[in-house]
């Protein structure tokens, strides 16, 4: 289980996240809904173990997230794999690093989001290079898995290819993984917990389906309704 | 499958297997997909399938064997209380959306037998 204990984070004047608490479990996909600059980008990097906070706790099963980077697979924003590398050299990079590297799901993968192991990351789209990052985290076996916007500025059959392969290789029960975006119509049937984040605040936490059974609404118009009403209140 | 997003999932996924029984798509016996494989079909979280499967089994629509599958046990005696339940909501549904609109009820019941005429006509 994922912690957050009273957690608040400043960068400079900007408080990016105000004093929240929640927690992420296995055996759930969740997903971080807000607009940019909300805060989620910086829950992702706390529990990577790339940012710390300034109060409050963040724990991976009850330790310090640095302490736990065997068992997170994240999958940054911006495009970290070097533009002269082929798939192969990032996996094989990637692999030394990580025990629980799959190389049987990493070969199954490849096919099914219609990449090629020569494929060189700089002279590659937009679209095939978030296919690659999304590959490289799903071939590892990591109970915790970080995908900060992996939807974004991709076009809509890149999408859907994301969200099948995403499904594929989630393993039910065993792993838990948290997807940030500003994209909600992508995912809304994937996730089954929400979290509306804006200015670095949780508006809601909740259960996808209890909250479409109350609201009579699809999450896409709860974020909005949530947004609406947060802003009014300042 | 396109699903409404504004109504839970887990219950369209029920209605879609409800009405495959009563168009006769699907009959006892007939075995279903694994929770597994229509998550990855209809792109849904494997949670709310779960979910979905668990009260198909609890009214006995399906039932899950041990290493064979998931399978259709609802008769025709399911299937006739499945056309009767969906008759029904149709009717309260068409019901309040004329009301709605403002219909009174006899007018709703006037309209209702002229577009029957009309479609004898045709």
């Amino acid at each position: 289980m994922i912690d957050f204990r009273n957690v608040s984070k400043r960068f400079g004047q900007v408080i990016a996240l105000d004093n929240i608490s929640i927690d992420f479990s296995q055996g759930s996909i969740t997903g971080l809904f807000g607009p940019n600059g909300a805060g989620k980008s910086t829950i992702m990097k706390l529990i990577a173990g790339i940012n710390y906070p300034d109060q409050g706790e963040v724990r991976v099963d009850g330790e310090f997230p640095r302490a736990k980077r065997q068992s997170i697979a994240y999958l940054p924003e911006i495009d970290h794999l070097y533009p002269w590398w082929t798939l192969k050299q990032a996996a094989n990079f990637i692999s030394t690093f990580y025990q629980d590297w799959d190389e049987l799901r990493y070969k199954d993968l490849i096919p099914f989001l219609n990449l090629e192991e020569q494929m060189i990351m700089g002279k590659i789209s937009k679209g095939q290079r978030a296919k690659c990052k999304l590959l490289l985290v799903l071939a590892r076996k990591a109970p915790y898995l970080l995908l900060d916007e992996p939807f974004s500025g991709i076009d809509l059959l890149t999408r859907e290819e994301i969200a099948d392969a995403l499904l594929r290789g989630y393993r039910e029960g065993e792993q838990a993984i948290i997807i940030s975006t500003h994209e909600i119509d992508e995912i809304e049937s994937l996730v089954d917990k929400v979290a509306f984040i804006d200015q670095g605040r949780i508006q809601l936490y909740g259960d996808a389906e209890q909250l479409r059974m109350e609201r009579n609404k699809s999450l896409v118009e709860i974020m909005k309704e949530v947004f609406r009403y947060g802003n009014q209140q300042i | 499958m396109d699903f409404d997003n504004s109504q839970p999932i887990y219950m369209q996924i029920i209605d879609e297997y409800k009405k495959s029984i009563i168009r006769n798509e699907l009959k006892k016996g007939d075995k279903i997909p694994s929770q597994r494989e229509y998550a990855q079909m209809v792109r849904v979280n494997p949670n709310t399938v779960q979910r979905a499967y668990r009260e198909m089994e609890s009214m006995n629509m399906v039932e899950t064997l041990r290493g064979q599958g998931t399978f259709i046990i609802a008769g025709e005696q399911m299937r006739e209380l499945m056309v009767k339940d969906m008759a029904g909501k149709l009717m309260k549904h068409f019901i309040s959306e004329m009301r709605s609109l403002g219909y009174e009820d006899m007018v709703t019941l006037d309209m209702l037998k002229h577009e029957f005429e009309s479609l004898e006509d045709e």
